[in-house]
Parts: C-alpha cells; sequence; structure tokens
C-alpha cells in the first residue's frame, strides 16, 4: 500500500485506529455542543426575554459564530468520513456472513445500528437547520415566515424573536414527530457512541467499562429528555 | 440443579451414567476448494453418546460417510483440548458454538437437543479464505505475529525471568492475555471482522511485561497496521468477540492497543 511511505501523521489519520480516534475527538467535541444546545433551548422556560437575547448575542457575534460553525461542520465532516469510510472497509472484511443472520451475541441494537442512525441524523440536522436557522418557510409545516417574527426593542432596534418561531414551529404535529424522531435517534446513537469513544481512545479498562456504558445510557437519556422538554412545553401551553 | 428441560443426555428422571441416545441434523457448509463455490448439504447423524465431544461426533458422522464412499466433511482439530487453538467451527451462526469459554472441542453432545438440526460453518473473514469445507487459513494472524508478536533480544530462560520482580496485578494482565491461542474466533465473531482482540491480546502479553516495554509502541503500531493489511475490518466495540473467545479475553486489551497505537505516533514510532 502506498499509505507505507507516507508520512506517520498522515498514516495514523488513514489507519483504522486513527479513523476511529477522529471519530471519537469529533464526536466528543459535537456531542459538547449538544449539551451546549439544549442548556441553550433550555431557557425557554426562563422567558422569552431570555431565549431572545441569548439568540441575539450568538448571531450578532459574527467572529464567533462562524468559526464556531465552521468547527462544527469540520467536525460533522470528519466524523461522517471516518464512519463510512470504515464501514465501507468493514463491510468488505466480511463479504460472506452466516447462515440466517444470526444477532452476534453480546452485542447491542444501538451498536449494530450506529451507521444507520448517524444517516438518519444527518438527514435530521440538514431539516433541522432548514427549519430553525434557514427558517425555510417549506419545511415549517406553518406556512409562515420565520423571518417575519420580529422584536421591537425599547430602543428602536428589533431583533428575531425565537420564542415565538418555536412556539409557531412546535405547534404543527409532524414538525413535533421528526424533531422527537431525530432527537431519539441521536440520543440512541450516543447511548453506544460516547462509551465507545473511550475504547477507541484507550482509556475503557474493566473498572471503567461497565460504568461508561452506564453513564452513556443516562447522559443520553438526559440530553434526549432535555431536548423534548421545549416541543413538550408548547403542546402543553407552557410556551405559547 | 439438575435442569429439568428435555436435552439429549440425562434428564430428571435419569441417573447419572446413563442417557438417552441422541441423534441430531446437521446442516454443513460443504466447498471442495479455495475457489470453489460451496453451499449447504444436510445430514442425519447416526445415534449419539450425549457425553461425545462435537468433534467426536462429526468423527462418528464421517466413518458414516466414508463408509457410503463419500467425501467426510473437513475440519480443523489437533489437541482436542481446548488449548492449541486449531478447531473453530461456526455452529449455529457462533463461533466455537454455545457456551462460554470454550474451544469447539470443548463442546458437547448434550448442549444440543435430541432432533435438533445444527448448522456448521467456517469462520467467516475475508482474511480467512476457506481451505475447504469448515477449514480455513488462518495464517493472516501468523503474518502480524511476524510484525511484532515476539521479543527482539534473548529475554533468558525461566530463572532469568524469576530475577525481574514484576507486580502482582501486571503479571496477571499480562498472563490473563497470553492465554490467547489465536484460533481466531474473535474475528470470525465480529462483525466487521475485526481481529483486534487477538492483536490487542498479543499486544497486551508482550507490552505489558518489563521485557516488552522497549518495542511496545513500534509493536502494537506494526501489528494494527498489518491487520489492516490482511483485510480485517475496525473494531466498533461491539463485544461480540469477547463473547466468542474460548479464553475470555477482555474487551479492555482492544483499548490498550488503541492508546499504544496512538502514543506510538506520538513517540515517533509509527
Amino acid at each position: 500500500m502506498q499509505a507505507r511511505r507516507a508520512t506517520p501523521i498522515v498514516r495514523y489519520a488513514f489507519s483504522a485506529i486513527g479513523r476511529k480516534v477522529i471519530m471519537a475527538v469529533t464526536g466528543l467535541a459535537l456531542t459538547l455542543f449538544l449539551l451546549l444546545h439544549m442548556l441553550g433551548n433550555l431557557q425557554l422556560f426562563v422567558g422569552s426575554e431570555s431565549i431572545n437575547r441569548y439568540a441575539h448575542f450568538l448571531h450578532s457575534n459574527l467572529e464567533l459564530l462562524w468559526p464556531a460553525r465552521i468547527f462544527l461542520l469540520l467536525c460533522l465532516c470528519l466524523h461522517i468520513w471516518s464512519a463510512v469510510s470504515l464501514a465501507l472497509e468493514n463491510k468488505r472484511a466480511r463479504p460472506v456472513g452466516y447462515e440466517g443472520n444470526p444477532v452476534p451475541p453480546g452485542t447491542t441494537l444501538a451498536a449494530r445500528t450506529m451507521m444507520y442512525t448517524g444517516l438518519a441524523i444527518a438527514a435530521f440536522v440538514i431539516y433541522h437547520l432548514l427549519h430553525f436557522t434557514v427558517r425555510a418557510p417549506a419545511v415549517n409545516f406553518a406556512g409562515q415566515d420565520f423571518h417575519a417574527l420580529k422584536e421591537a426593542l425599547p430602543w428602536g432596534e428589533e431583533r428575531a424573536d425565537v420564542y415565538r418561531m418555536v412556539a409557531l414551529g412546535f405547534h404543527q404535529p409532524v414538525a413535533v414527530l421528526i424533531y422527537l424522531a431525530g432527537v431519539g435517534l441521536l440520543c440512541f446513537h450516543l447511548s453506544h457512541g460516547l462509551s465507545a469513544m473511550f475504547q477507541s481512545l484507550g482509556v475503557r479498562d474493566r473498572n471503567w467499562r461497565g460504568r461508561l456504558d452506564r453513564y452513556a445510557v443516562w447522559f443520553s437519556w438526559l440530553l434526549f429528555l432535555g431536548y423534548a422538554a421545549v416541543p413538550a412545553a408548547v403542546i402543553s401551553g407552557w410556551v405559547k | 440443579m439438575i435442569r429439568r428441560k428435555k436435552r439429549g443426555g440425562r434428564d430428571a428422571g435419569t441417573p447419572l451414567g446413563l442417557f438417552r441416545l441422541m441423534k441430531v441434523r446437521l446442516k454443513v457448509w460443504r466447498q471442495e476448494g479455495p475457489n470453489k463455490p460451496g453451499r449447504f448439504e444436510t445430514y442425519e447423524t447416526p445415534e449419539l453418546n450425549p457425553n461425545m465431544s462435537f468433534l467426536e461426533m462429526l468423527d462418528a458422522v464421517n466413518e458414516e460417510l466414508i463408509r457410503q464412499g463419500k467425501e467426510p466433511i473437513a475440519f480443523a482439530h489437533d489437541c482436542r483440548e481446548g488449548i492449541c487453538g486449531t478447531c473453530g467451527i461456526t455452529i449455529n451462526g457462533q463461533p466455537h458454538g454455545p457456551g462460554k469459554g470454550s474451544a469447539t472441542c470443548q463442546i458437547y453432545m448434550r448442549k444440543f437437543r435430541d432432533g435438533e438440526t445444527i448448522t456448521l460453518e467456517p469462520f467467516r473473514a475475508k482474511a480467512f479464505p476457506v481451505i475447504k469445507d469448515l477449514i480455513v487459513d488462518r495464517s493472516a494472524l501468523d503474518r502480524i505475529i511476524l510484525r511484532g508478536g515476539f521479543i527482539s533480544v534473548r529475554a533468558g530462560s525461566a530463572p532469568d525471568a524469576n530475577t525481574i520482580p514484576i507486580p502482582k496485578r501486571t503479571a496477571d494482565l499480562a498472563m490473563e492475555a497470553a492465554q490467547c491461542i489465536g484460533c481466531g474466533a474473535c474475528a470470525a465473531a465480529c462483525p466487521n471482522a475485526s481481529a483486534m482482540l487477538f492483536v490487542g491480546a498479543k499486544a497486551s502479553h508482550l507490552g505489558l511485561l518489563p521485557q516488552g516495554q522497549p518495542e511496545r509502541f513500534s509493536r502494537a503500531a506494526a501489528m494494527a497496521e498489518q491487520m489492516e493489511e490482511e483485510g480485517f475490518g475496525a473494531c466498533r466495540a461491539y463485544g461480540a468477540c469477547e463473547e466468542a473467545c474460548p479464553k475470555e479475553i477482555k474487551l479492555e486489551v482492544i483499548s490498550r492497543l488503541n492508546r499504544d497505537f496512538t502514543l506510538a505516533l506520538l513517540k515517533g514510532e509509527l
């Protein structure tokens, strides 16, 4: 293979273990973003002033916003590249399967479906960005232009009314269903990934394995409940 | 407690030592040679003593086939006591069959029900080409060993080893990893046909001990690279290998290999 002549860092980055490490590190970064994003969302429960000010703060600091977006996009691309390239190699490594496709003992459903949940999450992320970031009227099922939702400030300026956008957005049952399915799959994906990443990074020994497996499930549930709380608040009428 | 489930062999009503003869149906992968197409064929076994080992059952079936002038089922075996790593059949989709911590030769017919249909397949992985029927070529594992599964200098004889004090925990971990018999069941069980448990066991076994320290990182790197070149897949932390391993090697050896591989890069030994 020509990879043998490449520099060590390139060989590492393209090796199977190296790509697993890239997947783990980018996955960790994306998970931290998920946590921050969830905490940001939960300001909805504090009131419209809090979340609108936060959204305005993020969007008015372009020097922070775009580097953060580019960093996240880079992480996402590396995560998907390592996953897809490894998955193709893994498929080639087992050209003939076993009779009747038995479920391999010792594996979990989350582990076996990482590729499928991952692709579904990628589709959901695109939808979600169109829904609330690009605010394309075509995908919000309300037929409303979310760009038009503005809040006037006392000193004459106006800012995006995120609070009303969320309330209107989650008044559509289809949007809520897609959102819950997307977040649900994401958290299912994390229930394996959050523990497996420590295996790839080489810090999951026998003492930590059981604990990490448990923590991964707890953390995934925490994220799911945190994210699901937003449409739940809209449906229950808490957020109007 | 005696299991009351009706299995071949003794049940609740049969005194110890006595047993009921059993018969099973075998659905066996037959393949004449490396590049020939394979197919399943079904055979009825003769009456079996449930305390026969799985391989003894195959011997009995083969005797019958030879008597009928047919080609016997080819399968690999040697010590028949679970320490050589030669045998390896995927029984009902599980490499080395039912039962934790046992090689194919340590499986007994009493594990199966009377009249059961048992599927026998070779270990499946691109890196393990089928030689004939249930025998696969596992020399890919030997080539991985050739890249680093050794200590380059003379480590001395047994008395010399005893002059180097090694913490009990380290010795235990190294000995646990050293139990790997290189049967290849890990790669056969892995949905990605990854041999990481094997490579991890070898890297742990040598890398944990003082004699193996000087080459620890370059060894991990070289063996992991060779594994990839042989066409084995990557680890997704499924845990299927650990379940199939006749020596119950722990998944943490893979974690240790991953760590040493990354450290090899940082130490300039990749």
